[in-house]
């Protein structure tokens, strides 16, 4: 490294600039500090936030969120089968203020990306140098007849972790032993893949305890699942799956698992070849980038492009898009995905303000499902990009699925390691 | 003609690298994708992810050998070792020797401790120097204990070879002081902070 380092050039070509007169103060300033705002608090946001505090103090960082605490999703299975509470899933944002970042809470109405601004709901308007943009997913109302917004305080999606959890662990802890579940499964692709199939497990956790006659039942659109094969050993292993007395059972495409319609009032799901009645329905709907993304004109069809290499997006300069809603094949929308991506984004938004090109960057993507006490499961891979087609492929013959064969004493270890991932991603991303 | 093709010809030399050589990511952006389990610069919060901060070089990787090899017992980081080559590992490895090691406090039993400091001192601190702090044999000293308790099982089961030596001490130690020997000396290492 030179001696000379970034904060002698910026007082050197200030004096330069001084000297000359040309630029005067306001170019001066502009050298000096760079702005970025940040969209949405969840993994890539805060990630992103600590990041570039982190690789430059000098960078200014403002992130604008809705919820004064954020609430992991990831984890949040673990609330339905009562080994958890939706307190230990929230965290505040002082961490990320000891990182120097400054917290908005308030909702973000668009980005303008001629002007540099961000406006907001509370009348608010922030310049940036770069906006990175990490909205999460939003819903498509409109794919079950019957099922809206409204329909869903009552029939909760929970895809959100937050009150609608609350409201599925109650309802199942109200159901009769001998009860129904229903858990309605998106069609791909949705964030967190393994997520319907390890809460089927958790509520099955729940139910041999507490109801050991109760049913869990998952339509599914799909004939294929994340971590398929996995899940059935597991679903056989610890709830009966495949026998006359399973508490899980699981209905794909094939079988009519694709559900058309709900009567709430009966709580009657019409599927593509019979009717389903439950005593509690969950229903994932199918998804899409959140609503920040659509007003800011950044989706193509239902997520948002980006050019690998950064995260900035294809259709406006100076915008980044990170997580689930960014176009980011072949990672899956995952919270570790996004922590990976925003470290790409935050080290080529810093080398960008210092005049440099972005370093090759690199991906990871590791994702533990828990389906019993003692019983977790995990997928990982590791990515490089190909350039010549702006894809994150994964890295051949690493990586990949728990082997089908571990023995207990690994499945068990897999499970103290997903709380230790639950435990440092968190810190990572905001304390 | 000929002259010609060799201009051309050094022409396609000087610009094919740039397009077959994949430039590698640096150790720095490398590192930071561990953080999700290892914690913010290998720091872990735990509970049972092991700090890799503060990492002695050769150790860090020597161990990514071992995984990448399937020579020594995982749930993943075989399959996350496999992604990198000994360029690669040498980048990580510098990067997690430079970062000092933040120790969180852990649950431990501190008279169980006390008798691990004494079996520490008799059979493991000739290699294990000042307690098992970061160093040529790994870190011990505010490691976390679960993960402690992982790799003395499997190196017992013959899940993980054994280093030069260390097989005779555990012997040693083990049947000196019996059953309560491993967890006493995983409590000892618990206990620094």
């Amino acid at each position: 490294m030179s001696k000379f380092n970034r904060r002698d050039f910026i007082r050197w070509s200030a004096g330069i600039t001084l000297a000359g007169g040309s630029l005067g103060i306001p170019g001066l300033l502009l050298a000096a500090t760079r702005k970025v705002v940040v969209v949405g608090g969840g993994v890539g946001g805060c990630t992103v936030a600590k990041y570039l505090r982190k690789l430059d103090p000098n960078v200014e960082v403002t992130l604008i969120e809705t919820k004064k605490a954020y609430t992991s999703c990831f984890m949040s299975n673990e609330v339905l089968s009562g080994d958890r509470t939706l307190a230990s899933l929230t965290f505040d944002y002082e961490g990320l203020k000891r990182h120097g970042v400054n917290i908005v809470i308030d909702r973000v109405t668009a980005i303008d990306p001629a002007k540099k601004s961000v406006a907001t709901e509370g009348g608010q308007t922030f310049a940036y140098d770069a906006c990175v943009v990490s909205p999460g997913v939003d819903f498509k109302w409109d794919a079950i007849e019957g099922y809206n917004a409204e329909v869903a305080e009552t029939i909760p999606h929970a895809w959100f972790a937050g009150p609608q959890t609350q409201t599925l662990r109650n309802q199942i802890e109200s159901m009769p032993d001998g009860g129904k579940v229903i858990i309605v499964a998106p069609p791909n692709p949705y964030k967190c893949p393994p997520g319907p199939y390890e809460r089927a497990a958790q509520i099955a956790m729940y139910c041999k305890h507490h109801k050991p006659k109760a049913k869990i039942l998952i339509l599914d659109p799909k004939d294929r699942f994340s971590k398929q094969g996995l899940f059935r050993q597991g679903w056989s292993k610890l709830y009966g799956f495949g026998t006359d007395n399973s508490m899980i059972e699981w209905v794909g495409a094939a079988g009519g698992g694709t559900v058309e319609a709900i009567d709430p009032s009966t709580r009657t799901l019409q599927a593509e070849i019979e009717e389903f009645q439950a005593d509690v329905i969950n229903i994932i709907p199918p998804q899409k980038a959140g609503k920040v993304a659509f007003a800011s004109d950044l989706a193509e069809g239902d997520w948002c492009p980006v050019d690998k290499l950064t995260f900035e997006s294809t259709r406006h300069p100076d915008v980044y898009v990170l997580g689930d809603a960014s176009s980011a094949a072949k990672m899956p929308k995952s919270a570790y995905a996004a922590n990976s991506q925003a470290k790409v984004a935050a080290a080529a938004i810093v080398a960008r303000f210092n005049g440099q090109s972005p370093g090759e960057p690199t991906y990871v993507n590791t994702c533990y499902s828990i389906l019993g006490e003692a019983h977790g499961i995990s997928v990982a891979a590791v990515y490089n990009l190909d350039r010549g087609s702006n894809t994150i492929l994964p890295i051949k013959g690493a990586g990949g699925l728990s082997p089908m064969d571990a023995s207990e004493e690994q499945r068990r270890r897999e499970v103290s390691f997903a709380h230790s991932w639950f435990k440092n991603v968190i810190d990572d991303m905001m304390g | 003609m000929r002259y010609k093709n060799n201009i051309a010809i050094l022409a396609l030399l000087m610009i094919l690298p740039a397009f077959s050589q994949a430039e590698s990511p640096s150790g720095q952006a490398l590192a930071f994708t561990c953080a999700g389990c290892h914690g913010t610069d290998g720091s872990s919060v735990g509970p049972s992810s092991p700090s890799i901060a503060g990492m002695d070089p050769d150790v860090f990787i020597d161990v990514m050998k071992g995984y990448r090899e399937d020579k020594r017992n995982s749930t993943i980081m075989n399959r996350i070792a496999k992604a990198y080559t000994d360029e690669q590992l040498k980048g990580m490895a510098w990067f997690f020797a430079k970062q000092e090691l933040q120790v969180s406090p852990q649950k431990h039993d501190p008279q169980l401790a006390v008798v691990g400091e004494k079996l520490h001192q008799k059979y493991c601190e000739k290699c294990h120097e000042d307690g098992g702090a970061p160093g040529d044999s790994g870190t011990l000293a505010g490691q976390w204990m679960p993960y402690l308790k992982y790799s003395m099982a499997d190196y017992i089961d013959g899940l993980r070879p054994y280093p030069r030596k260390m097989k005779r001490k555990v012997d040693a130690v083990i049947e000196a002081e019996g059953a309560d020997a491993v967890p006493a000396l995983i409590h000892f290492y618990g206990s620094q902070q």
